[in-house]
């Protein structure tokens, strides 16, 4: 069927919803009510009395939280509204959140996930009335020990930050066991990688070491030989790194630092464009760990709760958190025994809903699924990669070969041309209804963009998207205050940040920190 | 035969493919892969069970989860960490929209709304708590209970914690593993009989060497801790930080730590209109005072308020962005990234919906349901209603030892009752013997505790 389509390019009539929506505490209106508290029974109120009296005097609240007062239909209101002027990844194009693999959320998964039978499930119910649940972290577990190769896997760690937090403890445990842990005190990492690579090891005591990339964008070998020693307690790494490019040669780096006693921890938080290509197992990687609402197209959540499945080779099975499910006598059972266990990540099991929804995912797609995955993430990647650099003012710095899922770029020509910087180019991209982020620090790359397509926008959905950088582009050398002065079809104009967020008498926190800080001082100085 | 499209994956159409392989200039997707040597791409093919349509889908998942018997087709009587309450139905509408759902690092510009909402979740909280900063929402308590802990090293530059041997051991776990190696645990004693922290031991332990002592209120084993003013005034003599984990549906009754001394107050935001989730609806949430050096340890997002170029008009930011590991790496404080941002979006919700007087009365609700049931557990013969004397609130031990049963086997004769009973607490706290913790709140009927009741006193008569 052939249908006409009408020349569109990007969206220049997007105007973001803007409803001047106040705070909710401006919404108070003195005896309103939002819900009605489940009552008690008459007879429990004879028995008991009114509860309160016999708190001791000291623990009783002496007045009521000040919280405000508002009937229910204008609380709904209030946050649909407050969603409107949210451009969630239902709504846009949103390829410009490279490292974070923003995808399709299938909408089957989140109807499987409130069902109550999950919804309503306590951790610590009998494991006879769990074995649903328990089936399904257990299934997920197979499921992720073929798509890295390693012996099992825990989904503790709510975020990718607390899964390497939690690769990290399992460093110190595993040397600590083996009378090491004192010598050994040095993580290195790489300086493309997430910036909770670094931080997590040193909140596990390591002193952290950096290496930076070759003239062609790789990790380098050379410098990672000469920073080894008998202190090398481990090496976390990503591959592809934020810039896009694949280190071909990540089993001789893993065999530098296996070869001084190291451990090799993996950060695959972004693996789309690997799954059923390449594996931590062949690349030597001892633990590795996968964003369960990246790859798996769980939802961000505006940040959260997450999953960070982290899967480790046997040596290490009895260093993970407890407990993890395993299966023996036809029953699905928490398993403990874990002799070296670091503990506890995180409260009982983890998200158990983020762990359903990577496991629906999985099973909606089966083996050659996923391997369409990856392939057309590399696909969409390397067709932006070659549309993205012919911009005007853009480039791609590094290696000129191909990138996996995601692509590191410059704009560093554009500023130096026009003035505009990569941030204002992230303001104007919201005036076309296009979410765009400018990257990581520190900024390696001048003037960074990063781009990660996935596999589920279509060439539309690319060709849009690059077509509203194209615009940009135009604007900036023809007519840069556009750019400068963006947005113009937002919610709210520029910010006035100035030292507003960071001086400690003007930054407020809370609406009482802006009550006493601003209102209080402006009152005072109007007498 | 036409190649079959994932509905998931649109440019799985070949001629698209083409179209794009041409602007690359490659003739297949694998050539892209050319940077991958040999040895390292995987050979084999992964064993997952075949692919199913979203109809199959449905079916296999819902046949699996039937496998589950719920909290509303048993009673539970489970608390310890992650509690059953009612949750209105406004939360569970606004937490499945679709702009927050999938929404994550925007900008202020496009997320103005994301912004807004936890900026209104941190002021909401704020007045729970009566603190003026309240964090973006950490993983959990322990989590939160952690993260206070090591701000309050930095804070004074000390390394020792105090920990009260009544917090949850499972969040002890999660504190101590996050605190090895840099800081040093020791633990404070409790009085058998109530419960309540034992001053003589903490007396003897603290000293000018000590950060911080953090204990919970309500307390793990469901006591209020009514000591918390002199317990404060203890730890000012020699500069050590009071933190309290806290569990907030307390605090519409409950005096807030910040009356009696707190200087870091923590907990977790899973009462506050989150399901259970098997555990999968825990947040974390770390308070404190506006002071320049609390909040510059915070290794949180936080948002604040500020104008815009527009009068009147306000926008939101990140306050002192710089102190994170995002800006800093591993000199940032601690580390940040996603977290559990739309829990405390949705405890927002639940705090705007409940108002003052909502978690007032459920604060009470809570309280006459528990006290209830322990009045009518005390008219069992051998099992004692509260083993502790100290008020408690929502949670509290039941003492079996002398029935001559085990918790264990009273938990399993309960499920034939379709009742999930109290956790028990013999492994975690062996010096109560068969003691079991449960936990009663404003979802509990009275015929709920009533069939409680008879089914424990037909077990423990049998």
């Amino acid at each position: 069927m052939e249908i006409k389509k009408r020349n569109f390019k990007h969206n220049v009539d997007f105007h973001q919803a803007k409803w001047n929506e106040p705070i909710i505490f401006e919404l108070h209106q003195k005896g309103e009510k939002g819900v009605e508290v489940p009552p008690v029974d008459e007879e429990i109120t004879q028995l008991v009395g009114d509860g309160i009296s016999d708190l001791p005097l000291e623990m009783k609240r002496k007045s009521k939280a000040a919280l405000p007062e508002i009937g229910q239909a204008r609380v709904l209101r209030h946050y649909l509204r407050l969603s409107q002027e949210t451009l969630g990844s239902d709504f846009n194009v949103e390829i410009g959140q490279g490292t974070c693999t923003m995808k399709y959320i299938p909408k089957i998964n989140e109807f499987l996930v409130r069902d109550p039978k999950l919804t309503e499930l306590h951790p610590l119910q009998d494991e006879s009335t769990v074995q649903g649940i328990l089936e399904i972290f257990y299934k997920l577990d197979l499921c992720m020990r073929e798509i890295s190769g390693m012996d099992c896997f825990t989904f503790q760690p709510s975020g990718g930050t607390q899964a390497l937090y939690t690769m990290a403890s399992i460093v110190r445990k595993y040397h600590e066991v083996r009378g090491e842990g004192d010598q050994r005190d040095e993580i290195i990492t790489t300086i493309f990688s997430h910036p909770s690579q670094a931080a997590t090891a040193a909140v596990k005591g390591y002193k952290i070491i950096t290496l930076h990339p070759d003239e062609d964008g790789f990790p380098d070998i050379e410098k990672l030989k000469a920073v080894v020693s008998e202190r090398t307690a481990g090496f976390v790494v990503a591959n592809p790194e934020d810039t896009g490019i694949f280190n071909g040669k990540i089993n001789e780096f893993t065999k530098v630092v296996h070869d001084v006693g190291g451990l090799c921890y993996y950060d695959q938080a972004n693996a789309n464009g690997l799954l059923g290509i390449t594996r931590a197992k062949e690349a030597g990687f001892d633990m590795c760990f996968f964003n369960l609402h990246k790859t798996f197209a769980a939802p961000h959540m505006c940040g959260g709760p997450a999953t960070g499945a982290l899967g480790v080779i046997e040596d290490l099975k009895e260093f993970l958190p407890t407990a993890i499910v395993d299966y023996k006598d036809d029953k699905y059972y928490l398993n403990d025994e874990l002799p070296h266990s670091i503990g506890k990540i995180r409260a009982f099991h983890g998200v158990a809903q983020t762990v359903l929804r990577a496991y629906a995912w999985i099973r909606a797609l089966g083996a050659d699924g996923l391997k369409e995955v990856a392939k057309t993430a590399v696909l969409n990647n390397n067709y932006m990669y070659s549309k993205v650099r012919k911009i005007k003012g853009a480039s791609a710095p590094y290696i000129k070969g191909s990138r996996l899922e995601q692509v590191r770029y410059s704009w560093e020509g554009l500023t130096k041309d026009t003035g505009v910087t990569t941030e204002d180019i992230q303001r104007r991209m919201t005036d076309f209804g296009l979410h765009y982020w400018t990257s990581h620090h520190p900024y390696i790359v001048k003037q960074p963009f990063t781009l990660e397509p996935t596999e589920s926008y279509s060439k539309q959905d690319l060709d849009e998207y690059i077509s509203a950088l194209e615009q940009i582009s135009k604007e900036a050398y023809e007519n840069p205050m556009i750019v400068k002065e963006a947005p113009q079809q937002s919610t709210i104009h520029q910010l006035d940040e100035q030292d507003f967020l960071d001086h400690p008498e003007k930054w407020c926190i809370t609406w009482r920190a802006y009550q006493k800080k601003v209102i209080h001082k402006q009152k005072s100085m109007s007498k | 035969m036409s190649q079959k499209i994932h509905p998931y994956i649109p440019n799985m159409v070949p001629e698209i493919q083409e179209e794009m392989l041409n602007e690359i200039g490659v003739q297949s997707v694998m050539e892209l892969y050319n940077c991958i040597p040999k040895e390292l791409q995987f050979q084999g093919n992964m064993d997952l069970p075949k692919p199913l349509t979203e109809y199959e889908l449905r079916r296999y998942i819902e046949a699996i989860l039937q496998k589950n018997i719920n909290t509303k087709e048993y009673v539970s009587f489970l608390g310890a960490g992650c509690w059953q309450h009612f949750i209105p139905a406004v939360c569970d509408e606004i937490n499945q929209r679709s702009e927050f759902l999938t929404a994550y690092a925007g900008e202020p510009y496009e997320d103005h709304g994301r912004f807004q909402a936890l900026f209104e979740y941190q002021s909401l909280l704020a007045e729970l708590v009566d603190m003026d900063v309240v964090n973006v929402p950490t993983f959990d308590w322990g989590q939160a209970a952690a993260t206070s802990i090591r701000m309050a090293a930095r804070i004074t530059k000390r390394k020792k914690v105090l920990l009260a041997k009544t917090v949850a051991p499972e969040r002890t776990k999660i504190i101590t593993n996050y605190g090895s190696p840099d800081l040093e645990f020791e633990f404070i004693d409790f009085q058998l009989e109530s419960g309540l922290m034992n001053l003589e031991d903490l007396i003897v332990k603290l000293s000018e060497d000590v950060a911080a002592l953090y204990f919970e209120n309500p307390s793990y084993l469901g006591f209020i801790e009514s000591q918390g003013e002199t317990i404060a005034k203890l730890l000012k003599e020699k500069g050590v930080l009071m933190i309290v984990g806290v569990d907030p549906i307390s605090l519409g009754i409950l005096a807030p730590p910040s009356h009696y001394g707190a200087d870091i107050v923590c907990g977790d935001l899973q009462p506050l209109g989150m399901h259970m989730n098997f555990s999968g609806g825990q947040a974390g949430f770390i308070t404190t005072r506006d002071e320049v050096e609390f909040v510059q340890e915070y290794p949180s997002r936080l948002f604040g308020i500020i104008p815009t170029i527009q009068k009147g008009e306000y926008g939101f930011g990140d306050v002192a962005y710089d102190r994170t590991s995002f800006a800093l790496r591993e000199k940032g404080k601690e580390s940040v990234g996603t977290q559990t941002a739309l829990w405390g979006i949705t405890a927002g919700v639940y705090l705007a919906l409940m108002g003052p007087d909502g978690m007032s009365d459920v604060g009470q609700a809570i309280r006459q349901n528990s006290q209830y049931a322990v009045k009518q557990l005390a008219n069992i013969k051998g099992i004692k209603g509260s083993r502790f004397r100290s008020p408690f609130f929502k949670e509290f031990i039941v003492d079996f030892n002398e029935t001559d049963m085990t918790v264990k086997d009273i938990n399993q004769k309960l499920l034939q009752y379709k009742i999930f009973g109290g956790k028990d607490l013999s492994i975690e706290f062996p010096e109560l013997g068969q003691c079991a913790l449960y936990c009663v709140t404003e979802i509990h009927t009275k015929e709920d505790i009533d069939r409680l009741i008879d089914s424990l006193t037909e077990i423990i008569q049998k």
